[in-house]
């Protein structure tokens, strides 16, 4: 097993470096570059500036020299922790992204949870009364629920919200509370807004998994040991619980790894639409205006929790499932 | 899932009822398929939606009622109007008709519609419109509905511009519709050759290949998108800004396509028909495209099949933001931009619309991909 996360590891390292080639081309692919799009948005405010200006912004920036020196140079900062400055936000990268983090981590543990919530029992009871109008309405919802983009929901709830209940969803605070400090009716303010965005969000990989979980749950149920559980007079609840339950849980662990990268880019367009301060808006605006060290270190920051994540989930089927053993 | 077709011992007890015994047992592996695909009703029903959709979308100009960027400027944010049979004096009328509408008060942000339940105007069928030409053969003004020359016909209303929204849904399917198998038929070619080659040669050409799509499937897919489609450049033609999405959709998309491709070659290149074809001479060209991928095309449509709604979803969410295709090209993304904030949905619900039918159309393709995965392996 530590020989197998070892080797693991350092098949990482060529991946990983393949990537950062990869997305700092794609991000310079573009024609022109941050200042470009700096100047066209000062221009259509009517501000002029002088081609020595635009000369020394370029210099400053390190814009002038030849590519693969300014991939160097972000390469070897990004592997020390120093993810560069953002043009566009004249703040250090690292700022921007930690002040962000916060929420969407706790976003996305709160979506998680909710989507494990609903899908676990539901598909679990879809599998043991199968062909029930219960099992019927849940296939009916998750193949709904994979068919509508996610910021399309968030759009019917918002108005749904606004027409019948007369609250306006959106952002994570109500205007009072956005720039108080921190304070108990604060956060309750957030924890009523909270709700919204983690159900949205929740119900991206929910039909996804509802639909594993009832179709393992099945698999299992079906095989000679099940019944000679029965057979020999185990409880049906202990059964199901205890040995058939265990082996179908494996779609959940295996996801588990991969749901912070994809929540965070996979979210970014419904935080738009509810105008959440995640790191999603963010990276959509940095690669809109190829602000390179924000969208560079973001997609970067990606890559490297799916190719994590992705690892720590096949550890932990490792653990939870004796039967995989990795040589 | 590796099963081969075997020579006896099928025993399809399922479509005993159905069909004559000696007739299924020397019925081809395609028409097994069929008959097992159309057990599967909801599948069934998936593929009638589908194909009158694309119906709609290879007549859009015929079916719509108006050039998709028509402007009404006096009918700017028009609700959608009822087709009715009955009027208010309760009499029956055929053709149906619908009232027209007058804009009264309101002010320059907020208009208001009301009913003008004076002025009735029946539906026309086959009657003269805006002239179009029909697939660049033929300039014709016939279109399947309309109201007459100076009523105001919107049956989903209009957007901000006083465009009809449902010519513009109609004229979007194309785009819509389109991309996705253009995208499909893509993905398909890049991932039967790599993934091929993969499972078919094995040694170093699959190491590589294997480490490419570990590359590719490392990189967050949406962000990878956005960045492609910000790279476009903004002054391409339509036609190119198109081209170009869908490349950008099937570069990513290939990539599980490849891997049931690889995983199928690697199973089947030492079975005894290959090994067999292999002594007797055949080359390794005609081994792949006359004996081995036949023999899973089923199971290698089917995953294109599920592929197709991602790639719908990916032009609507890029188009949705911004960086897909932009006006004046028409697609449910497209679309769906105008309905991108709070106050135009509460202003303007029915600029949702495109959505229902991004769902109805995904959920279609679902369900068909579904029903095509059962029927897959007949003999399973």
């Amino acid at each position: 097993m530590f020989d197998y996360i070892i080797r693991r590891l350092l098949l990482m390292m060529p991946t990983l470096l393949v990537i950062s080639v990869l997305v700092f081309t794609i991000i310079q692919l573009p024609p022109g570059d941050i200042i470009t799009s700096r100047l066209s948005e000062l221009q259509q405010q009517g501000q002029d500036i002088s081609e020595e200006a635009i000369v020394a912004l370029r210099e400053r920036y390190h814009l002038n020299d030849p590519l693969h020196i300014q991939y160097w140079r972000w390469i070897t900062g990004f592997v020390q922790g120093d993810f560069g400055y953002s043009v566009m936000y004249g703040q250090s990268v690292n700022t921007l992204i930690w002040e962000r983090l916060g929420y969407t981590l706790l976003l996305t543990f709160s979506a998680t949870f909710f989507t494990w919530l609903v899908a676990f029992p539901v598909g679990v009871i879809s599998a043991l009364k199968q062909y029930t109008s219960f099992d019927y309405i849940a296939t009916v919802l998750a193949f709904l629920g994979l068919a509508s983009p996610n910021f399309l929901l968030a759009l019917v709830l918002m108005y749904v919200g606004y027409e019948w209940f007369g609250i306006a969803i959106g952002g994570l605070f109500s205007p009072e509370y956005a720039s108080a400090p921190w304070s108990s009716a604060k956060l309750l303010d957030f924890l009523s807004h909270l709700w919204i965005p983690a159900i949205v969000l929740g119900t991206a990989g929910m039909a996804g998994l509802m639909r594993i979980m009832r179709a393992n749950l099945l698999d299992e149920l079906g095989k000679p040991y099940v019944t000679t559980a029965m057979a020999k007079g185990l409880s049906p609840a202990r059964l199901v619980v205890k040995y058939p339950m265990r082996i179908a849980v494996n779609p959940f662990i295996s996801t588990a790894g991969w749901m912070l990268p994809h929540l965070i880019s996979g979210a970014a367009i419904t935080s738009v639409v509810l105008s959440l301060p995640t790191t999603g808006p963010l990276l959509l605006e940095s690669l809109k205006n190829q602000d390179m060290y924000l969208a560079g270190s973001f997609l970067m920051m990606l890559s490297v929790l799916t190719v994590i994540g992705t690892l720590l989930s096949d550890i932990l089927l490792a653990i939870v499932d004796p039967r995989i053993r990795y040589e | 899932m590796t099963r081969e077709v075997p020579d006896t011992g099928v025993e399809p007890q399922v479509f005993k009822d159905e069909i004559p015994e000696d007739e299924l047992f020397f019925a081809s592996q395609w028409r097994l398929m069929w008959i097992r695909f159309r057990r599967h009703r909801l599948a069934l029903a998936g593929a009638v939606v589908l194909l009158f959709m694309y119906f709609v979308a290879a007549f859009c100009e015929f079916l719509a009622p108006m050039l998709p960027n028509q402007r009404h400027a006096q009918f700017v944010q028009c609700p959608p109007q009822k087709i009715r049979f009955v009027d208010r004096s309760g009499s029956w009328h055929f053709p149906p008709f619908i009232y027209g509408v007058v804009q009264e008060g309101g002010s320059e942000w907020q208009r208001v519609y009301t009913i003008d339940s004076e002025a009735i105007h029946p539906l026309q069928f086959f009657s003269a419109g805006p002239e179009y030409e029909m697939w660049g053969l033929f300039s014709t003004d016939v279109h399947l509905l309309s109201a007459g020359p100076d009523a105001p016909f919107f049956l989903f209303g209009t957007d901000d511009l006083g465009r009809d929204l449902f010519s513009r849904i109609l004229y979007g399917a194309r785009i819509s519709l389109t991309i996705g198998l253009v995208g499909v038929t893509l993905t398909f070619f890049i991932g039967i050759l790599l993934g091929g080659f993969a499972g078919y040669f094995g040694g170093w050409v699959d190491v590589l290949i294997q480490r490419g799509i570990e590359i590719l499937m490392g990189i967050p897919q949406l962000p990878l998108w956005m960045a492609l489609s910000a790279a476009l450049p903004a002054a391409w033609p339509p036609l190119g800004t198109y081209f170009g999405i869908t490349i950008i959709l099937s570069l990513m998309g290939w990539t599980g396509l490849a891997r049931v491709v690889r995983g199928k070659f690697l199973s089947m290149r030492d079975e005894d028909f290959v090994v067999a074809a292999r002594l007797s001479g055949t080359s390794e060209i005609k081994i792949i495209f006359k004996h081995l991928l036949p023999s899973f095309l089923s199971h290698v449509i089917t995953s294109a099949t599920l592929a197709v709604p991602g790639m719908i979803l990916g032009e609507t969410a890029l188009s949705f933001l911004g960086i897909g295709l932009r006006s004046p090209v028409v697609s449910w993304g497209v679309l769906l931009q105008k309905a991108q904030n709070f106050q135009a949905v509460a202003m303007a619900p029915w600029l949702l619309l495109p959505g229902l039918f991004i769902v109805v159309v995904v959920l279609a393709f679902n369900l068909v991909g579904d029903g095509m995965r059962d029927a897959a392996d007949p003999y399973a």
